[in-house]
């Protein structure tokens, strides 16, 4: 029952909106069926399996609104979820910055559901994460992985006559290797929209040869140091991230109310202004065949194909419909996903042209500092290294950074080849300066 | 792409404070008067898991156990003059844990009737089995006495949700009034409450039937120069705390006064939110021209509502065992305080040192009867006179370390998660010397004062740390002398509490608390409270974090 087909979504829907007696009314299905297996110390430790599907009634009197979910089917049940709603509604307060339903809309089509990864059994979980443990078994590593899988579909449809249906499906696997010492540690993690490519034992290699790398690290002092940060240092769908960070900064009313770092001084917004190196475009676009995404936000609105910088200049804001009424802007959605423009050199090309640096393999614990410019801090893990006249020298021990994704691409040396992680088309990056400002012993 | 993205969505515009497009914590959104209507009977429960228990077991499991869950919580948001969100959500289900084949296997379900809990219990064994395929130990559970039928409940005095919405959204709507009367440009405030019904059945012969209620409520101030561009912010200094809606009444006694020169309010159990955002909205644009932190080593002088998440961060994390054996080494991490660690008989800190694991503690967010795999609650020591002298442990963990009792440490955020470890609340004890604030405050002759959570990260194996804080007043030859901005201190945990000089005594004792904490994958969160007294810490690195940008 998790994911209904296009048909079978819409008689539910019509059938729920058929039970409103509200001015606006709005239904959507959400359903999700999948499972997950975690490993540790070269054993399963826990695996799950979540199937799900709900319904989300929005109900509208005036400008009051009233919202609630139920997840059976019966028409019983929906009734009284179309209810319930009604009766919240006409309790609610009267919301200032009420916008009406959207009416019939135009999306784009992204292909995001992959049959065989709808089709993981427990069995496939199993034998993907013994691969893992076999291989680090016979090099006598320990190892640590998680896989989860999902297969869903969102439906949405409201009197206003909106109507919207998307599938998709989704793999996320992480491992960490370490050493038995606990001398070194290396990870590898990647995600899929179709499972076809994916190999556990391929990535976990990955991990092993960093783990097995980053033995004897060496301790250098802290200070400002040219880095080669992997995609997995940019973007990461378990913590904050620095690019992450920057994206979720790009909201136009904060930046008009003046509390972000798109704030302008006297008032207004930073869109139109330079603040990155030209190299540095960033966009979104739910069609890309490598991360095909949602082409609808939660509320309705089509996720087209968005420009946020280009060529180091603010392009685009993200904006409630309410904020861009009021100012006057187009009501553009927030991404679900975000693209780097990137060239063609590989991680290794980027250290082959480094006469001193450090290549950072992924970022951790990552959390803002100061709002105004954006400062983060957290620290490197699972294998960072010294590059001397374009190779890499030797392992060094962890530091903790204090950098702002703005100063960051301000700096930039060169960009690498884009590759798909969290979601996202992330190229290496290859930046001077970047502020490392304390050493850590962690591994 | 999933799910939690799709919902996620309108909450990335919300900003960085609060998310107030988010429906709820999960679960389904219901009328507010649902969460009084009693649901859980305790007779028809211990049917229904008795038919997952013989399921399990028919199907071959050696143990099993049932979590029955009603799962209630309400959140009300707001901004300046207007609400943004209120939204009362229910979850209910069940879910069986199993050992089958000497391997762990678990399945919930929202179906909770005897052939729907039967199924589930199948489910689970048979993912068990699975799973054991590729095992190589079995799985060895601390032996565990049957309670038989049993109850607890958090010993609140009202319940959040017997309380009118109108009532929770016009206090919060006071508290903005209060900031922006005090020269706040804007206000977002925010109420959760939760109660946890859960029944917890297993095959040692324990029914065991609770009634768990927490309660936060939370602001964020922000003042800003629009000439300069410059903005600043001021958290609420409350805490989350496992008490009912008495702690949103403030009483006088449960009021401490901070550092003369301050003006800051310490409260206990319970706070005045009007109070608060006052004092916030001016502090807010004291930030905005406050001194710019000299970088160099300072003695600082640490306030319970900051000191709480230095202790979860530093002390907490790293002596959960499961940690420290390296099960949470894909995610959060591992631990610098391993087994060989422990031997070496290194100080963990100074000799004033003493950090209590507790799960009974009153008004905390980790106090229950019975944790959720049937274990009686407990406090036990994790640093005596600054030395590492246990772990915190669950069933299985406790013959690693040789000992033959789990400690009451396992948490599910929900029926349909499977139990696993979680923190206990861990809090430093009080100096046993009588010393209040300003007596601590007058021997410190270059340092920084600091209130309040700020930003914090540490590293995987909690060596390395750096945390801010919400308001920062600098110490000069014994006095509070003005604030303080752009302050971060960077320490490593051994070398910070090995540098703790002292701790006032008990009338200054204080809970804060996570109400989120994250961890596990899939990530579950738990809450979790860290009393302590304000304590000193001396010659710690503080760096400035201001930057120039643009």
């Amino acid at each position: 029952m998790a994911i209904l087909s296009k048909d079978d979504a819409n008689t539910i829907l019509k059938k729920v909106l058929s039970f409103s007696k509200a001015d606006e009314c709005e239904v959507t299905l959400n359903g999700s069926s999948g499972g997950n297996i975690r490993t540790a110390r070269n054993m399963v430790s826990t695996s799950g399996a979540v199937d799900n599907v709900s319904v989300v009634v929005e109900s509208r009197f005036g400008k009051r609104s009233g919202i609630a979910t139920c997840n059976e089917f019966d028409d019983n049940t929906l009734r009284r979820c179309v209810q319930r709603a009604e009766e919240i509604a006409r309790l609610a307060p009267e919301s200032p910055e009420y916008m009406p339903m959207l009416g019939p809309q135009t999306y784009l089509q992204p292909n995001a559901f992959a049959q065989n990864t709808a089709g993981i059994t427990p069995d496939y979980r199993a034998k993907q994460a013994g691969a893992s443990i076999a291989l680090c078994d016979q090099k006598k590593l320990s190892s640590a992985a998680f896989l989860e899988d999902t297969a869903g579909f969102v439906a949405k449809r409201n009197s206003k006559g909106l109507e919207a249906y998307q599938q998709y499906t989704n793999l996320d696997f992480s491992v960490t290797v370490r050493t038995p010492d606990g001398t070194g540690s290396g990870y590898a993690m990647a995600d899929y929209t179709d499972i076809g490519k994916f190999d556990a034992g391929r990535l976990t290699q990955i991990a092993a040869d960093k783990a097995a790398g980053s033995v004897g690290a060496k301790a250098i002092e802290p200070g400002k140091y040219t880095v080669i940060l992997e995609p997995a240092a940019l973007v990461s769908n378990s913590d904050a991230s620095l690019l992450g960070a920057l994206m979720n900064a790009f909201d136009a009313r904060s930046a008009d109310e003046g509390r972000s770092f798109l704030s302008k001084k006297g008032g207004g917004n930073k869109k139109g202004e330079k603040l990155f190196d030209p190299r540095v475009t960033i966009y979104s676009d739910p069609t890309h065949p490598e991360i095909p995404d949602l082409a609808f936000a939660g509320d309705g609105r089509p996720r087209q194909k968005t420009t946020w910088i280009e060529k180091g200049v603010v392009k685009n804001m993200f904006s409630s419909r309410f904020w861009a009424q009021k100012s006057g802007i187009d009501a553009t959605p927030p991404p679900g996903a975000f693209i780097m423009e990137g060239g063609t050199q590989s991680t290794q090309d980027l250290i082959k042209s480094t006469a001193k640096g450090i290549l950072v393999t992924r970022l951790w614990y990552i959390r803002p500092v100061d709002p105004q410019t954006l400062l983060y801090t957290g620290l490197t893990r699972d294998g960072t290294f010294y590059i001397e006249n374009g190779k890499i020298k030797h392992p060094i021990k962890n530091f903790r950074f204090n950098e702002s994704p703005i100063i960051m691409l301000n700096n930039l040396e060169a960009i690498g080849r884009p590759q798909r992680l969290a979601g996202n088309l992330i190229p290496p990056l290859k930046i001077r300066d970047f502020t490392f400002t304390s050493l850590s012993d962690a591994v | 792409m999933k799910r939690r993205d799709f919902v996620g969505l309108t909450g990335l515009a919300a900003g960085a404070l609060f998310l107030p497009s988010f429906p709820g914590f999960g679960g389904t959104l219901v009328d507010p008067a649902r969460l009084l209507e009693p649901v859980m009977d305790a007779g028809v429960n211990k049917r229904l898991a008795d038919a997952a228990l013989n399921a399990a077991k028919s199907a071959g499991a050696t143990y099993a156990d049932v979590r029955i869950g009603r799962y209630l919580n309400q959140s009300v948001f707001t901004r300046e003059k207007q609400v943004q969100n209120i939204a009362s959500t229910e979850s209910f289900g069940a879910g069986v844990r199993v050992l089958a084949n000497g391997t762990w296997g678990f399945a919930a379900t929202n179906t909770v009737t005897e052939a729907g809990m039967a199924k589930a219990a199948q489910l689970a064994v048979q993912i068990a089995k699975a799973n054991a395929k590729v095992q190589k130990e079995p799985v060895k559970l601390a032996p565990q006495k049957g309670y038989g039928e049993v109850s607890w409940k958090t010993p609140i005095q009202q319940n959040a949700f017997e309380v009118p919405i109108a009532q929770k959204v016009e206090l919060l709507l006071a508290a903005n009034a209060k900031a922006l009367d005090n020269g706040a440009n804007y206000v977002n405030s925010a109420l959760f409450q939760v109660n946890e019904q859960k029944y917890f059945a297993s095959t040692d012969g324990s029914y065991i039937d609770q009634d768990v209620h927490r309660i936060w409520p939370t602001f964020g101030v922000t003042a800003i120069d629009k000439q300069s561009g410059k903005f600043r912010s001021r958290e609420a200094l409350s805490s989350p705390m496992g008490m009912g809606y008495e702690y949103m009444v403030p009483k006088a006694a449960d009021k401490i006064a901070g550092p003369a020169g301050t003006g800051l309010i310490g409260y206990k159990n319970s706070y005045d939110i009007l109070e608060d955002a006052a004092l916030a909205a001016k502090q807010a644009k004291e930030k905005l021209t406050a001194k710019s932190v000299t970088p160099g080593k300072y003695d600082l002088v640490l306030d319970p509502n900051h000191l709480g998440l230095t202790i979860h961060e530093s002390v907490g994390h790293a002596t959960e065992l499961d940690r420290v054996l390296g099960y949470e080494a894909n995610y959060a991490g591992t631990s610098f305080a391993t087994l060989e660690w422990k031997k070496q008989g290194k100080p963990y800190g100074s000799k004033v040192v003493n950090i209590v694991a507790d799960k009974l503690q009153p008004n905390t967010l980790g106090a229950v009867g019975y944790d959720d795999e049937g274990v009686k609650t407990k406090q036990w020591d994790i640093i005596r006179e600054g030395m590492l002298v246990d772990y915190q442990k669950t069933r299985d963990q406790a013959h690693i370390v040789g000992q033959n009792e789990s400690d009451g440490c396992c948490y599910a955020q929900s029926w349909q998660d499977v139990q696993f470890q979680r923190m206990a609340n861990v809090s430093l004890k009080p100096g046993t010397q009588k010393l209040s604030v300003d007596d601590m405050i007058k021997g410190v002759d270059k340092g920084i004062y600091i209130a309040g959570r700020g930003s914090f990260s540490i590293d995987q194996q909690r060596y390395n740390f750096q945390f801010g804080g919400t308001v920062f007043y600098a110490i000069e030859k014994g006095k509070i002398a003005g604030m303080l901005e752009d302050v971060a201190y960077q320490a490593n945990t051994q070398e910070f509490w090995n540098s703790c000089a002292a701790t006032c005594d008990e009338s200054d004792y204080r809970l804060m608390g996570s109400f989120f904490d994250g961890k596990g994958q899939p990530s579950q969160v738990s809450a979790v409270s860290h009393g302590s007294s304000t304590t000193r810490f001396n010659g710690v690195n503080v760096i400035n974090t201001a930057r120039k940008v643009g």
